[in-house]
């Protein structure tokens, strides 16, 4: 660009945010004198529309061709900034901004020292912006079908949002049936409706939607391409049942031979047959064949199923079936695991026999569970006189979760109610370490708890034991823990524990994260773009998530989410097409000797080997901007657009003249 | 497998006869214990809450003595074990106390370099060295028949212990299954004997013995298996004082682990200081001598009203 370089610097009061630390007229009047400055102001209100009207006449009037706005972080207003440049007819990338605010005025007192920092700042935005090049950013065409993973309620109710407004949506679940723990809840808190009642008319229409193709005993393989782009490999497990020729008479699971435990549906309290439904409810209808514990595939006979089966749908040959999609978004919806109470061993839960675990106590008091509703103690028989539910099983304890698992206490009180209401007269022990019912109505639901007589006992559980000490605990479970109001220790003696084990991450949730190209927490739960702002986008543009994959989170929580992914969804597929930034890296085919060292670098997968030139070619779609491949390129044959070498060191350079002019130290400046 | 072994003041008079069935069953393993040369008292609990310093030096000169050659040491008492890998851990995590007790050492002409010996409870060698594998191999006449209540004691996994989980520890349950021993779920297993408190205030340590000796009651085991020398001098030789002091009549047997391992590999009861016990293990062993076929453990058909429970994860050992 031949055309005189003309910088036009605005500083922005931010009405006391800025002004009330850094002398910003000081600031203006300083940058009038920097090199190529024609024009200089502050202002109380930059963003304002007045502010961006100022930039924006400058622009016109007297010919102002870079622009510099010294205000807060490019988070905040970059985009505005870039916005009015554009109205005016300059290209975007010929903005930059200098952040006073965040990294000057919000951390010191000392109005010299902030002064003196906001001017190197804003001398090395206007060193910088001289050498900044008009880009063009790319758009790319968005596909409009979406890719949702799991198909429990979050899962579900982003699919049926995408897939009402006329949008084809794929639903992958990795069970036989979607429904996801939702399905195994006896009740729902605070309103105590039948969990499956609301649930059931839910997954019917995501199995019927003509836009949704239920992809159920399925799993993600591999991902590829970005946003608008995306191709994804799923793996459909061989059911071994043909789904046309099935019609779900259930005469298969009926006669066959083989009883097993059911440790997913029934959470390990019930039984189920090798080839089976996980429920009767289940969406789609159609049975799977457990090949672990199939008789004919552990000994080649047997057959029971085929031989009773009206339609001939079973298929012991079948195979997996890798099927690859097209789809522009991605919603990830996988839940939780729950916290395994083996783990904290003094609990006793996997050795004394009448400790229950959460889940365990939501099938058995559910009346769809192996007992019919009933609860009962592990011999099936005899009812309880006496429960105690133990809060915070494996959260809020630094030997295992630092983190509060949130829907527990509202689950232990449900626990607490669904007791007193079954077996009227039993004694109900809630050990908590504090009630947490921050939620519509929970509140009032923990009231009609005391008033139903629950006692509550505010001490971490020590120990559960059948040891018994003291007259009256024989043949009991002795739940011991200090009372922190009594400030004593107690023993209570009860016939029925329920640990309420709190929520954890899947177990493969780093795995999913990786294939996904998204973060994982340090607790491995999924990392949302903004957790105020931007609380189901990711990091990754088209990759969404929903629903307690992304931390704990109760009913209501989900299914919000779930709605806010598909708002999100729609939104991007209504757009037709997106931009991406142009700030992406490029390779200089001259000098590119085609090492790959940067293939690996690449946090996006978004360089690819050109086999026939033997050079790297950066994808810009799905380039980040990140620079890691500018670094990692041994010929320096890399180099980031908007962020070049020459652009960086002018930066540097006005800010270190600043630095020496003032004498600052470089801790100052930092 | 060789080893520096500190057996400690017990295994010199009380425990003499986990001493012996140590060294039978080593002799048995192919596992060599050399004896430190001149070893000292480790201070047991008392020492370390008089005075710090001296208590450290005390310890520390026992590691000074273990010869250059040997990077191990075995200890069978678990409050030894404790306080040798207490003051190897502290000497190491606070240079300033390091260098003390090496000033304290060098008056002796010795000097100890913290970090430079992995201390090593009996237990954790028998189990993580030699393995359950090979101890179940050297069994040729197991214990099937006997109901044994696996007893640690407070010390050993806690707090420092680290080979097993402090709550709920397994080793002993499954090196006792390697012997064909039928273990108990013993819930007390890792609680406190009392340990000196029998004679500071003995009405606590009565308590506290009659819980350990009511649960294994209840479970209706034969005998304790312990692994320490108070522990088994505690629930032993107190035993009747309990009885006593409560009105009960227990008439339980506590025995070294070691003289169990014995026991199975054929050993007789003589050489591995049998009979040396306060209360009697003769009645109890009669069942082992009768050598009763183990019964054929075929998992009972759960009832159809019965719920399933979930399994433990070391159940299968």
């Amino acid at each position: 660009m031949d055309e005189k370089v003309k910088v036009g610097v605005y500083v922005c009061h931010c009405g006391t945010n800025i002004a009330g630390v850094v002398d910003v007229e000081e600031v203006a009047k300083w940058a009038a004198n920097l090199p190529n400055v024609e024009v200089s102001r502050d202002y109380k209100f930059m963003c304002s529309s007045l502010g961006q009207e100022l930039i924006e006449a400058d622009i016109k009037e007297k010919g102002v061709n870079r622009v510099v706005v010294a205000s807060c972080s490019p988070h905040m207003h970059e985009r505005t900034f870039r916005g009015a440049c554009s109205r005016a007819g300059l290209n975007p990338y010929l903005f930059e901004m200098a952040n006073i605010r965040e990294h000057d005025s919000w951390v010191t007192t000392d109005k010299l020292q902030a002064t003196n920092k906001a001017k190197a700042l804003v001398a090395a935005a206007v060193g910088r912006v001289a050498h900044q090049q008009p880009l063009e950013s790319l758009f790319v065409p968005i596909d409009p079908h979406v890719l949702i993973v799991g198909g429990g309620v979050a899962g579900i109710q982003a699919a049926l949002e995408i897939a009402d407004s006329g949008n084809p949506v794929y639903l992958v679940e990795r069970e036989p049936s979607i429904g996801g723990h939702m399905a195994q809840l006896d009740k729902t808190f605070p309103t105590l409706d039948c969990s499956a009642c609301i649930l059931t008319p839910k997954m019917f229409d995501a199995g019927n939607h003509k836009n949704i193709t239920l992809l159920t005993y399925s799993e993600v393989e591999e991902v590829s391409g970005y946003v608008g782009n995306f191709t994804v490999t799923i793996r459909k497990k061989a059911r071994h049942v043909i789904e046309d020729k099935c019609t779900g008479c259930g005469a298969c699971t009926e006669k066959c031979p083989k009883r097993v435990v059911d440790d997913a549906f029934e959470a390990g309290l019930g039984y189920r047959k090798a080839i089976y439904r996980p429920f009767p409810q289940a969406v789609p209808k159609y049975p799977v064949i457990d090949t672990e514990n199939c008789i004919y595939y552990e000994r080649g006979k047997c057959k029971a199923c085929q031989m009773f089966c009206p339609t001939e749908a079973i298929d012991f040959d079948q195979k997996d079936e890798l099927i690859m999609v097209k789809v522009g978004n991605i919603v990830l919806a996988t839940g939780y695991d729950l916290f395994d109470a083996r783990r904290i061993p003094q609990l006793g839960y996997g050795r004394l026999a009448n400790v229950f675990n959460s889940l365990e106590f939501e099938r058995l008091s559910n009346a769809a569970g192996p007992t019919g509703g009933k609860i009962v103690l592990r011999d099936g028989v005899t009812a309880p006189q006496s429960v105690a539910i133990v809060h915070c099983v494996g959260s809020r304890d630094r030997n295992y979760n630092r983190y509060c698992s949130s829907i527990c206490c509202m689950q232990s009180l449900k626990f607490a109610h669904l007791v007193h209401e079954r077996l009227p007269g039993s004694e109900v022990y809630n050990f908590y370490i504090d009630i947490r019912t921050p939620g519509k109505g929970y509140e009032e639901f923990y009231h009609r708890l005391l008033e139903e007589g629950t006692h509550f006992i505010r001490g971490r559980v020590a120990e559960i034991t059948d040891a018994a000490r003291r007259p009256g605990e024989e043949g009991k479970l002795i739940v011991q823990a200090e009372d922190t109001l009594v400030g004593a220790q107690r023993r209570i003696p009860v016939d029925m524990v329920i640990l309420s084990a709190g929520l954890q991450s899947r177990a493969d949730a780093k795995e999913v994260a990786i294939k996904f190209g998204i973060s994982c927490s340090t607790d491995q739960w999924f990392i949302e773009k903004h957790p105020k702002l931007d609380p189901v986008a990711t990091m990754t543009d088209g990759v969404f998530v929903a629903g307690a994959c992304q931390g704990p989170k109760d009913i209501p929580a989900s299914v919000a989410q779930g709605s806010a992914a598909a708002a999100r969804v729609l939104s991007i597929i209504g757009q037709r097409e997106i931009e991406i930034d142009a700030a992406t890296a490029i390779v200089n085919e001259e000098s590119c000797v085609g090492c790959k060292e940067c293939l690996a670098s690449c946090p996006y997968q978004s360089i690819e080997f050109l086999a026939h030139k033997n050079k790297a070619h950066v994808i810009e779609a799905l380039c980040k901007g990140c620079g890691t491949c500018v670094g990692s390129c041994l010929s320096k044959s890399i180099s980031l657009r908007h962020f070049t070498d020459d652009q960086l060191v002018a930066e540097m350079i006005g800010a270190m003249q600043t630095m020496n002019l003032f004498e600052m130290s470089e801790l100052e400046v930092a | 497998m060789k080893y520096a072994y500190y057996p400690g003041c017990s295994l010199e008079r009380s425990a003499a006869s986990y001493h012996t069935s140590t060294m039978a069953v080593a002799g048995e393993l192919g596992l060599a214990f050399q004896e430190i040369p001149d070893w000292n008292c480790c201070g047991a609990t008392e020492y370390f809450s008089l005075n710090l310093l001296p208590a450290y030096s005390l310890v520390a000169r026992n590691l000074a003595l273990v010869p250059d050659d040997l990077s191990e040491l075995a200890a069978p008492c678990s409050a030894c074990y404790v306080n040798l890998k207490k003051t190897d851990k502290y000497m190491h995590k606070y240079p300033k106390l390091g260098a003390q007790v090496n000033e304290a050492l060098a008056a002796g002409g010795l000097q100890y370099k913290a970090g430079r010996l992995k201390v090593r409870h009996l237990l954790d060698i028998m189990v993580n060295d030699v393995g359950y594998q090979t101890i179940a191999e050297h069994v040729s006449k197991p214990l099937s028949g006997l109901r044994v209540a696996p007893y640690y004691g407070c010390l050993i996994v806690r707090p420092d212990g680290g080979f097993d989980n402090p709550e709920q520890p397994t080793s002993l349950d499954r090196l006792l299954r390697a012997l064909g021993a039928e273990v108990i779920d013993y819930p007390l297993k890792a609680q406190c004997c009392g340990g000196h408190m029998t004679q500071i205030t003995a009405n606590v340590a009565y308590e506290l013995i009659r819980r350990l000796l009511q649960n294994a009651a209840d479970y209706k085991a034969d005998l304790i298996a312990c692994l320490c020398p108070m522990c088994q001098l505690n629930l032993d030789a107190y035993q009747g004082k309990v009885n006593s002091h409560f009105g009960t009549d227990y008439n339980l047997p506590v025995l070294y682990f070691t003289q169990l391992m014995a026991l199975a590999f054929g050993l007789s009861g003589d050489a591995v200081g049998l009979g040396s016990e306060i209360v009697s293990s003769a009645a109890a062993l009669a069942k082992i001598g009768l050598e009763v076929p183990k019964p054929e453990a075929k998992p009972k058909r759960p009832d159809k009203q019965a719920l399933p429970m979930p399994t433990m994860p070391d159940q299968e050992a």
